[in-house]
């Protein structure tokens, strides 16, 4: 027998396993017979069906009517800020929660996108942006950023745990001084200003309702794409990898290109994240990528918690909510409101390690007491 | 029976409170915005900032055209993005009517450009000072009564010729506030004759000047010194441990209390130190001891003396008081009536005459000062010479500064 034939053997072997196993009936589906299983609607609209509950209707319809129910200041400062953010930190969530790796670079990859779309696009900085259109300025920005993304997780890829804070810590505060020192490319000090999201078919999306939909519209596919990621063969491999590498190693997986490629993937969403925060600022300097930054992203995935995607999301409306109101918290002492800012962090996670969702979770269990819950219940709780 | 007295006795109780709140509440109340550094690097200039616009309002018994007067405060870390939102927060949440703000320079472009989407809203400067805010693309409800960071220097290059100073070497931070410093010292110095033979550009908060030092000339006749806080103690006690000898001029925010208090062998050699800003300490008119007095006597938390951001916002302040005054607290047309009650403020302010000019930017008074010993050892900055009536074209004819352009790195150059 030629090497070539047993390695021929060996591969074929284990996907005469996978195949075996597809054909199993899974036990869910012994359990719950499918309702539509008469219906000539697509697949795609049955499984929607079945998986809808009325949460997911309520919030999808919420988000869907907020901007016209709230004043513009809402709608743009709290609404549209906290989803381009939660976008951000969202990558952070996906890095962290499915992958094990706590990088603080995720602003700073979000931040040279904005830088990016600052000088490819328009500024009031003539001499240095290029002016080109926004629809080749902001794919080139989000694709350099990514690919900078992908260095920063090769780079950092080979260290573990609080290592990993410091060396992504390390790289964005170079970038910082980087941005605050260079004044070729990035203006120095002062950075750009006027860096205004384009007008598209007559909308124009410096207008709150239209920027509003747009970070709407990126923040829904960066959930959905996480969702579905975790559960494709590189998402459950990447959380193998995060509970055990020795034995995924052992397994055949490349752990290390694993890795790189969830950098590559939260590298894209923060990217994306950073052209609309750029937008929403209508300008970038400096102090969009220093450590304050990098922290802020940190705080919003910890607030949120990090074991669900939506954690994110929850984390930035919370971080945005306080910023702007926190002030308002203690009348007659408004110079103290970082006070109030602190103690509501330190409240969070001192009673749930895991964040908003984890106090969500918490309650849930309790209300479910009196239902006795089963033990699969129980048991994801 | 207890139950009926309790209600009968709460009942005119409530009733007492309506009959006290009532005239409270007929009193009309106008919200205004006020923004300044409560958080970051410039927390305790934000906090006197705050001092100085309480103290303008607090002597005017918090009243303006006959409403009362309210401050909502908003915070920002001095970073832009966070003054624009702590502005919009204050414009569209709170609803203010008129806002005050930001403290520094780059705060000051992005709330100006702000401004612009709130046509209904009248914005008035609180301390910043970059040029660019009034003179390139202005916002027509942005309000300056401030003089910046260029107008402060005006005057001070004709001093160091006159103190046979005709070639310098340039140590300063490397961002917007001082390019504008610099501008205002070389505009008259260059174009009297002075020659600034080599500029070192440090970053802000840079603590080794070993290279920059090396670098000095050894026929300078002295050094033009343009840093702050504690940039400049490092700088000077360096430069003093590596032998330097040359005098100095500084910025507006070089020779402060710190530099002052400054303990090595050359502390002789500060005597006679110029420099120049908007204001100084020393100032002997009634005017300005009123103010140190008023400021002295209303927070006993304060300073020795109000700072440069007190003044500044206490200025700013009073001037939107006035206006209010003038128009009776009418807001109503677009503020029309009111913009104009403020185009027209001419008072005499702690330090000399506020007015503003067509782009909506202070004309006033720099002080030039020089760095003297007071009998009881200490060191301070004697008022030397006043320069009133600066223009932001720092005295030049508008066509002759546009051909200059703005303060940057290489403008303006005059090193041979």
């Amino acid at each position: 027998m030629s090497a070539a034939y047993w390695r021929r053997a060996m591969n074929i072997a284990p996907s005469k396993v996978a195949t075996r196993t597809l054909v199993a009936p899974s036990p869910v589906a012994q359990t719950a017979p499918d309702a539509y299983a008469h219906s000539d609607a697509p697949r795609w609209l049955k499984s929607l069906w079945t998986r809808l509950s009325a949460r997911h209707v309520l919030v999808a319809l919420f988000v869907l009517l907020y901007p016209f129910i709230a004043t513009p200041f809402f709608t743009y400062q709290v609404g549209a800020q906290a989803l381009g953010l939660g976008l951000i930190a969202l990558s952070l969530t996906f890095l962290g929660g499915y992958g094990g790796m706590v990088s603080l670079a995720q602003a700073t990859v979000a931040g040279l996108a904005g830088y990016l779309v600052a000088i490819f696009g328009s500024s009031s900085m003539a001499t240095i942006s290029l002016g080109w259109p926004w629809w080749l300025a902001v794919p080139f920005a989000v694709a350099i950023a990514t690919v900078f993304a992908t260095l920063v997780g090769w780079l950092s890829v080979r260290t573990e745990g609080i290592y990993t804070i410091m060396i992504t810590l390390a790289i964005g505060v170079a970038f910082f001084y980087l941005t605050q020192q260079n004044y070729t490319l990035f203006n120095g000090f002062q950075g750009f200003n006027q860096v205004f999201a384009p007008t598209v078919l007559e909308l124009n999306f410096r207008e709150p309702v239209p920027f509003y939909f747009l970070a709407l519209a990126c923040a829904l596919a960066g959930y959905f794409f996480v969702k579905m990621l975790v559960r494709a063969p590189f998402g459950v491999a990447l959380q193998g990898i995060r509970d055990n590498p020795r034995r995924m190693h052992a397994l055949g997986y490349h752990v290390n290109a694993h890795r790189v490629a969830a950098y590559a993937v939260a590298g894209l969403m923060a990217a994306v994240g950073g052209v609309l925060m750029v937008w929403y600022n209508s300008r970038i300097s400096p102090g969009t990528a220093n450590v304050g930054a990098m922290i802020g992203i940190l705080i919003i995935a910890v607030l949120g918690g990090m074991k669900h995607p939506i954690g994110a999301f929850i984390g930035a409306i919370t971080y945005v909510l306080l910023q702007n109101f926190a002030i308002d918290a203690i009348p007659g002492f408004r110079e103290r409101f970082n006070l109030v800012i602190g103690g509501v962090f330190l409240a969070i996670v001192l009673f749930s390690p895991d964040g908003l969702l984890g106090i969500w979770s918490k309650l849930r269990l309790h209300l479910m007491k009196g239902q006795s819950p089963t033990s699969n219940q129980r048991r994801l709780q | 029976m207890l139950n009926k007295r309790v209600w009968a006795r709460s009942m005119l109780g409530a009733a007492a409170a309506v009959a006290l709140a009532g005239p409270a509440w007929s009193q009309e109340t106008l919200k205004i915005g006020l923004l300044a550094t409560l958080e970051g690097p410039f927390a305790v200039p934000g906090q006197d900032s705050m001092r100085g616009a309480d103290l303008a309002l607090k002597l005017k018994n918090g009243m303006a055209g006959g409403k009362k007067i309210e401050f909502v405060k908003v915070s920002s870390d001095a970073t832009p993005d966070k003054a624009v939102s702590a502005t919009r927060k204050a414009v569209e949440q709170d609803k203010v009517q008129i806002m005050i703000g930001p403290l520094s320079g780059d705060e000051g472009i992005a709330v100006k450009n702000y401004a612009k989407s709130q046509p209904n809203i009248t914005f008035i400067n609180g301390s910043s000072g970059a040029q660019a805010t009034t003179l390139s693309d202005p916002s027509p409800n942005f309000y300056r009564f401030n003089t910046e960071g260029a107008q402060w220097m005006v005057g001070l290059g004709e001093h160091a010729l006159g103190k046979g100073y005709k070639k310098m070497f340039l140590i300063s931070e490397d961002y917007g506030f001082p390019y504008s410093q610099v501008q205002g010292f070389m505009a008259s110095y260059c174009a009297k004759g002075g020659k600034v033979v080599d500029k070192a550009w440090v970053p802000l908060g840079t603590k080794d000047y070993a290279s920059v030092i090396a670098k000095i000339p050894k026929d300078v006749d002295a050094l033009l010194v343009v840093l702050g806080g504690s940039d400049a103690v490092n700088f000077l006690t360096q430069y003093e441990q590596a032998g330097g000898d040359k005098p100095m001029i500084g910025g507006s925010i070089t020779v402060d209390q710190t530099v002052l208090n400054f303990k090595g062998k050359r502390r002789e050699s500060l005597l006679g130190t110029a420099s120049a800003g908007p204001m100084a300490d020393s100032i002997d008119t009634p005017e300005w001891k009123k103010f140190v007095a008023d400021y002295k006597a209303n927070f006993k938390d304060g300073f020795p003396s109000p700072s440069l951001f007190a003044y500044l916002y206490y200025i700013n302040t009073k001037a939107t008081l006035d206006a209010l005054d003038a128009v009776k607290g009418d807001l109503s047309g677009g503020q029309k009536a009111y913009r104009e009650a403020l185009q027209k403020t001419n008072f005499k302010g702690p330090a000399g005459d506020v007015k503003i000019d067509s782009n909506r930017n202070g004309v006033g008074t720099t002080y030039i000062t020089e760095v003297t010993k007071a009998p009881d050892g200490s060191f301070y900055n004697k008022v030397v010479k006043s320069v009133p009536d600066i223009t932001q074209t720092l005295g030049l004819p508008e066509a002759e500064f546009k051909k200059m352009g703005l303060g940057s790195r290489d403008v303006p150059d005059c090193r041979k």
